[in-house]
């Protein structure tokens, strides 16, 4: 019988923790199957996040780090700096990225420091138990709001990808998501196109992707698929959001 | 060997460079910060990366990747921005990995002041992140030592996989020396083969970790980590002692106060006092048992700890080791203020009246 569907070289063996409908198993196979077709498997160091893909160390294949709390850019610094011709990658969610880790993200970008950020944003702290992130949209119910979140207790959500573009250290930024087929095959051509870039030694590359919380926005995984169309993809436009090889063409 | 003189910070950093020292990664603050000025201009011509951090946080962070990817990682620091450096520590520690860290201190607390202090003690010696650990701290007592326990603290570090803290008060730093650049003993160490640096054919993925969600699975890695320090105590004990073979009044003190300590030692023998000086070199581990059998000689009728603190940090430790055998007292300043030679034989003095 043919092999029609393989699981890539780039995961391991281990059995996923994620809640059933988290996009985190799809987002880690497209990571896995662009370091595998760029023949960047062996040379890859990632760097995982403190948050639902605390444990991405255990599924990714290549060599990975875990770091504190919003601390993967200035980690991933310390090993791109020193292995300037690896690839080089942090795997990050919204609080740590977003709140605790937001110097982190800015500096490294600001740097240009040559690895490639894959921002998963699911607009809410998963792991703790549904709490609200900087990312959390307005009227979104989470523990810490419970009624909602308002503008005049926590201020409008961060949209980081348009905010690190406006930095010259980042050269892509483009926000996608999973949520069907169509918008994986887009999803899985932006994380390759970040990590050729990466590779070209072009500047900081950031691939957004908007991702459910089917266990903590309390929906069935169908209807977290629809409530991200509808409500994040409205707030948090898809698309490319900046690529400098484009502004110069 | 010819003597060349060298400031304090600047010295640090090249003997980190002399030890193989592959990237630095720091963030302004006086009193140190010339250490990673030195370091930007001087690493890069020895093939080594330097980064100036957006904080003390993110460039404890960026030695973790390095230090975690196979590299001589070090950064330094002074007592507010180590006081942020603590939680890095912290996963440096229960990520075992190797590095170095330098604390010029100053005094505290919150901005304190830009003058030496030593009020990082407890946060040196205890642990100052989250968990159970210990560091290996080495102080040294002037430039030259300084610039040698920074060229053994990188072995220190690659041996155990732990971080090695090297605490000078700013005075060490700011002060010039003569010096000279004298072979320190190297150490036969263990291959990195734990080390990140992307698998390049290995059969397995090495992980750099310091989570452990199961219970038994963290009780045993503590108790792993444990038997590494008891390795560190066994190994790695340094103190001094000067005048102490008949002495009625010791001085307990370490870095600046130690050299005032020893000029008052010599105008008090001068007049016909006998005082010594036990100085720790390593802060962590204490050199509790020396301590504890030199409090049981006959001779030895009371201690003074002399410290830049208000009420003595490393005094706690003398207490443990000296364990109510003998009385101690207490000199210390903080806010910058050293304790003078004028100080010190009165206390002395005082002391040795007490006990008669």
């Amino acid at each position: 019988m043919a092999i029609v569907y393989e699981k890539s070289k780039g995961l391991t063996d281990a059995e996923l923790h994620y809640c059933p409908g988290c996009h985190h198993g799809i987002i880690h196979k497209l990571v896995a199957e662009s370091l595998v077709e760029l023949g960047l498997l062996d040379e890859a160091i990632g760097v995982c996040p403190v948050g639902c893909s605390v444990f991405a160390f255990n599924y990714f294949s290549c060599d990975m780090q875990e770091a504190a709390h919003g601390r993967a850019p200035a980690v991933a610094t310390g090993i791109k700096r020193t292995h300037p011709t690896q690839a080089v990658f942090t795997y990050q969610g919204d609080g740590d990225l977003a709140s605790i880790g937001a110097a982190e993200i800015v500096h490294a970008a600001m740097r240009g420091e040559k690895f490639t950020t894959i921002f998963v944003n699911n607009a809410i702290y998963g792991m703790t138990g549904g709490q609200m992130a900087p990312t959390t949209l307005i009227g979104q119910r989470a523990t810490t709001c419970q009624s909602g979140r308002t503008v005049e207790q926590a201020g409008m959500p961060i949209r980081m990808a348009e905010l690190l573009s406006t930095l010259d250290g980042c050269v892509y930024a483009e926000r996608v998501c999973v949520t069907d087929i169509a918008n994986i095959n887009k999803a899985k051509r932006a994380i390759k196109k970040a990590f050729e870039k990466q590779m070209n030694r072009e500047g900081f590359t950031f691939i957004e992707v908007l991702s459910t919380c089917p266990t903590n926005w309390g929906m069935t995984p169908l209807k977290a698929n629809a409530w991200l169309k509808e409500n994040m993809a409205a707030y948090y436009p898809l698309g490319v959001i900046k690529d400098s090889s484009a502004e110069v063409k | 060997m010819q003597k060349e003189l060298w400031k304090g910070n600047e010295a640090i950093a090249e003997a980190a460079i002399r030890a193989g020292c592959d990237c630095f990664f720091g963030y302004p603050i006086t009193p140190q910060s010339e250490v990673p000025e030195y370091m930007s201009v001087h690493l890069p011509e020895h093939g080594g990366v330097f980064v100036q951090s957006e904080s003390e946080v993110a460039a404890i962070n960026m030695v973790y990747g390095a230090a975690a990817s196979g590299m001589r990682a070090m950064t330094s620091s002074s007592s507010p921005g180590i006081s942020l450096k603590q939680e890095g520590i912290s996963y440096l520690v229960g990520s075992e990995l190797p590095a170095v860290i330098v604390n010029c201190m100053r005094g505290g607390p919150g901005l304190g002041t830009i003058q030496p202090g030593q009020g990082d003690y407890y946060q040196a010696t205890r642990g100052g992140g989250n968990g159970d650990y210990r560091t290996v701290v080495l102080s040294p007592s002037n430039v030259q030592e300084a610039v040698d326990f920074v060229q053994e603290a990188f072995d220190i570090a690659d041996q155990y996989r732990n971080p090695v803290m090297v605490v000078c008060d700013g005075l060490i730093g700011q002060m010039m020396e003569p010096i000279e650049w004298h072979p320190v003993p190297k150490r036969d160490l263990p291959p990195k083969d734990w080390a990140t640096t992307g698998r390049k054919g290995r059969d397995h993925h090495n992980i750099i970790n310091s989570l452990y969600m199961d219970p038994e699975v963290c009780d045993q890695h503590n108790a792993n980590l444990a038997k590494k320090y008891a390795l560190m105590e066994q190994n790695e004990l340094r103190w001094e002692e000067k005048e102490c073979g008949d002495a009625e009044v010791v001085i307990t003190a370490y870095g600046t106060p130690a050299r005032i300590a020893l000029t008052a030692i010599e105008a008090l023998r001068a007049e016909g006092i006998k005082a010594g000086l036990f100085r720790p070199i390593t802060l962590w581990p204490f050199p509790e048992k020396a301590l504890h059998e030199l409090a049981g000689k006959t001779h030895v009728k009371a201690f003074l700890d002399v410290e830049m603190s208000s009420m003595g940090q490393m005094i706690d430790d003398v207490r443990l080791a000296v364990e109510g055998q003998k009385p101690i007292r207490f000199l210390g300043h903080a806010g910058g203020v050293m304790p003078t030679v004028e100080e010190i034989i009165e206390s002395v003095k005082k002391a040795l009246k007490e006990v008669q």
